[in-house]
């Protein structure tokens, strides 16, 4: 049993000796250096750019600037494409722009033979601007009058959608309700990525190759083709192992604009490596939502109605748009299912940075108005809070209607159970009960759902090729992605579990190449282990019954009779080894009469879908006069169906968990309200979590075997960081009896709020 | 791909230097700009591709190497003053024949290489813990590794892998 085993990774000795190539490694040191112009001015257009000093420089060999690059608009976001053009992503993206729509929009490249020569051309380029008022924030942005940010948005409304069920209106006059109200904001923040985004083209053939540390190599080659009106199989896309991703590389990134440069200086490789600076500033973030919620609460603790309004702060280009914020509204009446319920959300267009995929995609967000309010209820109500969510947490048995996801057991109890158990819940609670002085603690929680993939929203396929070796092992390539989370591990376990042989033959082929890789759209929606899984063991299972029918020939023995075993084709009936799998690969390939490679490749589609749950529970310990959250103990439970990697599952946890307390206590970036500018875009200015801001980060599992998944297995990836931020919001609110309806709780925000609250 | 680099710097403003040093216990000597980092002589003219930039600033640690046993973010580092030290990398753990080192192999038992791209860094800075010889309490050795920053791991499992090795090599038993 090979599904379930924490066995190394299958990339760790390589990893662990540097010897792994990531795209810069890869890359040849005569390459081409881009260095790109950034707009100094927030909202406006270029109305020319003098490239005449630019090009004396020694070094410089072109210039391109937003009046060269071809007027072909095209969408960046890591989507599967639709053939419908009312679902297609907006294209609202040129190479180079002339209309600047964030402070440091892309309006000109310098293609050098070194690094310092592209950079002094940036320097030389001299751009003549019209300057336009800019808006930061989304709810300004909607307002009459605020700058129009794309001409096809006049109220800057990406997209505006809503749910409707029962009678909001008529269930609020039931008499005796209980109104509880409130404004949960989150932060924009970024994915912090240890790599860089980068990327380089060059020729090869008429063709265009692309090698860049990208989640979605599929999906770059569709829209290198879009943005540069080459046919798609003109292009060729190689993605080597990437420093991180987190949903940032879920995104076209500057692969466009590197496949279009290298056609402008004769297939020559030409090199676009971010700065640290350029991957806060113009890759992408999280959008910054603010969700407004409404419940009426029957004294008996359950809901009457209940209500929400999102706010998407979409920054300049429309990415992955609306359906961030729309993952976060679809999820709201799901969790605490209500009988007249009423959503609406807004993607809005504003100057800020372009947000995109990041982390549990909207779920983040979402998670923290949604448990913020449910502990707010709880407080107004006199509720218990395990006992109210347990009262109003979606039953065992519950279908949501769209998704046809389903709860299967009785899971939320036991990850509360669990996670209660480890942190002495109960004893805590009491102990922390009406705390003095200027040192409080608290204890809080969370839970989470979390749907794995994205249909039936969209189109779930996966390819996958296996060649059987010679010697009996097995090549296995996916057109999803290892992107650090442990994919190829997991492949590889799934691979061998299926053909019945030992984990050690499985050779998975961890660069995707457009040009060989089966299709696939690779990492994102937590979903690889699923979809990918489903791919896999299609192809494994008709794998293995080529094989048993090509050892009839030799054995002659039935196939049904037959079975892989450890390497060996056993008959079954009886349990004997009739021949080893490596005599059996090398006969098929090498017999004089019939040679047979034996290979299979599969297009296997998805149209299901798993609900993932979890929770977090929070121990903190409030300083109120230094305005600081020290975290004292954290866990997360999760229920992500069978753990094909246990050891693996629980790093995932953790780095989720990690990017939660970034999100609860430290992170943010900051805007200069006069210009609009990003003042942190370093690793130094922007708070992400260290070393040193971590307590122990404990993560435990239920295992509730997932009955759609061809291994068992659901969503794990981006769930963790879900329920992070409220439960520690929530322990905050219980030490202080403060409300942090607005991340992060760092220490500026606990002063302003403890001031208003007349702690300090 | 494509042409031969040329070298475009304007005659008057070329500045190269020799650089004599010791990496990975072999002698080398190259010729570098004056103006490049440590990590560019390393990745670049040493192919020491395990150093890793991920600021360029000395913010994020991935480019650590050891410096005459010392930990240094190489990118805010000059390659000159690499002058006559010795220099390690993470390539230089492993033993000739690929044999892992007790860092290595924690690391790798107990998961804490993900994407893996700051893990060379961090594996540096733990020899140069580690080989100190001292026994550091939790707060001090998570204070010791606080100059790498990871976004797969949360740090949990480095965090294991140091401190198991400490352990192990100081022959004293980690309870769990």
């Amino acid at each position: 049993m090979l599904i379930g085993k924490s066995l190394p990774r299958v990339d760790a000795y390589d990893k662990a000796t540097g010897r792994t190539k990531y795209t810069d490694d890869l890359c040849g040191k005569d390459a081409l250096i881009v260095k790109i112009m950034h707009a100094e001015i927030t909202h406006g257009f270029v109305k020319s750019i003098d490239t005449s000093e630019a090009e004396k420089i020694p070094g410089v060999v072109k210039v391109v600037t937003c009046f060269d690059v071809p007027d072909l608009p095209f969408p960046t976001a890591g989507h599967p494409w639709s053939t419908d053009p009312s679902h297609q992503d907006i294209a609202d993206r040129h190479l180079l722009t002339k209309h600047v729509r964030l402070y440091g929009d892309d309006i000109a490249a310098v293609i050098a033979e070194d690094e310092v020569s592209a950079m002094r051309g940036v320097r030389a380029l001299k751009a003549e601007y019209e300057e336009l008022p800019f808006v930061l924030d989304a709810r300004e942005a909607m307002k009459e009058g605020a700058p129009v940010i794309h001409e096809e948005f006049p109220d800057n409304v990406l997209k505006h959608t809503s749910i409707r069920k029962g009678n909001y209106e008529e269930a609020i006059k039931e008499p005796g309700l209980v109104k509880v109200e409130g404004w949960y904001d989150t932060p924009t923040v970024q994915h912090c990525h240890i790599e860089n985004h980068i990327c380089y083209a060059y020729e090869e053939n008429g063709r265009i190759v692309v090698v860049s540390s990208t989640q979605i190599p599929h999906i770059v080659r569709r829209v290198c083709g879009q943005a540069l009106g080459v046919e798609w199989g003109k292009i060729r896309v190689i993605k080597p192992y990437i420093g991180g991703g987190f949903g940032n590389k879920q995104d076209v990134l500057y692969e466009p604009l590197c496949a279009y440069l290298t056609t402008q200086v004769g297939g020559r490789c030409v090199k676009i490596d971010n700065t640290r600076e350029e991957t806060f500033n113009n890759t992408r973030v999280r959008h910054a939502i603010l969700s407004h919620i409404i419940s009426w609460v029957r004294p008996d603790g359950t809901f009457a109605a209940r209500k929400v309004e999102m706010f998407s702060n979409q920054g300049a280009y429309a990415s992955h748009g609306h359906s961030i914020v729309a993952k976060g509204m679809g999820a709201f009446p799901q969790l605490y299912p209500c009988e007249n319920v009423e959503a609406d959300s807004y993607t809005v267009y504003t100057n800020r940075q372009t947000a995109g995929a990041m982390r549990s995609y909207g779920m983040a967000q979402a998670g923290f108005g949604v448990e913020s309010h449910t502990d707010d209820i709880c407080r107004k109500m006199g509720f218990d809070p395990i006992a109210f969510r347990k009262q109003n947490l979606m039953p065992v048995g519950y279908v949501d209607a769209f998704s046809k996801n389903e709860l299967y057991a009785d899971t939320f109890n036991q990850v509360m159970e669990k996670g209660m158990a480890y942190i002495d819940y109960e004893r805590k609670r009491k102990e922390y009960a009406n705390q003095t002085g200027d040192i409080r603690r608290g204890i809080g929680m969370a839970v989470l759902w979390y749907n794995t993939a994205v249909w039936p929203i969209s189109l779930e396929t996966a390819g996958c090729r296996m060649v059987l070796n010679q010697d009996g092992s097995v090549q296995v390539q996916v057109g999803d992605t290892e992107i650090g989370q442990g994919a190829d591990t997991a492949f590889s376990q799934m691979t061998a579990e299926t053909l019945g042989i030992s984990f050690e033959k499985v050779h998975v082929v961890s660069c995707q190449d457009t040009d060989i890789t089966p299709f696939g759209t690779g990492a994102y929606a937590s979903r690889q282990t699923y979809v990918a899984g489903m791919a896999i063991r299609d192809c494994a299972e008709q794998l293995k019954e080529k094989i048993l029918r090509k050892a009839y020939e030799y054995t002659r023995m039935q196939p049904y009779l037959c079975d892989i075993i450890d390497d060996n084709i056993v008959r079954v009936t009886d349990g004997r080894v009739l021949m080893s799998l490596a005599s059996l690969a090398e006969h098929s390939v090498y017999d004089l009469d019939r040679s047979n490679h034996l290979t299979m490749e599969v297009t296997t589609q998805t149209k299901s879908n798993a609900y993932s749950f979890g929770c977090c529970f929070a121990e903190v310990e409030v300083d109120i006069p230094m305005c600081k959250v020290k975290l004292l103990n954290i866990i997360n439970v999760h229920d992500c169906g069978r753990l094909i990697n246990p050891a693996l599952a629980e790093a995932q946890v953790h780095g989720g968990m990690s990017m939660g307390i970034g999100y609860a206590l430290s992170e943010k970036m900051l805007y200069d309200p006069k210009s609009g500018r990003l003042l942190n875009n370093n690793l130094l200015d922007y708070k992400l979590s260290t070393f040193m801001d971590h307590p122990h980060l404990e993560a435990q599992f239920v295992e509730n075997p997932e009955p759609t998944s061809a291994y068992g297995t659901k969503a794990l990836g981006e769930p963790p960081v879900v329920p992070v931020a409220p439960a520690i919001r929530n322990a905050v609110l219980m030490a202080t009896g403060v409300a942090f309806d607005e991340l992060p709780m760092n220490p500026h925000n606990l002063f302003r709020r403890f001031r208003e609250e007349g702690l300090i | 791909m494509a042409n031969e680099k040329v070298n475009v710097i304007p005659e008057e403003e070329r500045q190269y230097k020799l650089v004599r040093c010791t990496i990975n216990g072999k002698k080398r000597q190259t010729m570098v700009d004056v103006r490049a980092s440590l990590t560019d002589m390393l990745r670049n003219d040493y192919s020491l591709t395990s150093v890793k930039k991920g600021c360029e600033v000395g913010e994020c640690g991935a480019c650590t190497v050891l410096i005459d046993g010392e930990a240094f973010d190489s990118c805010i580092y000059l390659a000159i003053w690499a002058d006559g030290k010795e220099i390690v990398t993470l390539e230089g753990l492993a033993g000739p024949d690929g044999e892992l080192s007790d860092i290595q192999k924690a690391f790798i038992e107990e998961s804490a290489i993900q994407c893996g791209f700051c893990s060379p860094g961090f594996m540096v800075s733990a020899k140069e813990i580690l080989d100190s010889g001292v026994l550091y309490t939790d707060d001090e050795l998570k204070k010791l590794l606080s100059g790498h920053l990871c976004r797969c791991t949360g740090y949990e499992n480095i965090f294991r892998a140091v401190k198991k090795t400490m352990y192990a090599r100081l022959g004293k038993k980690l309870e769990e």
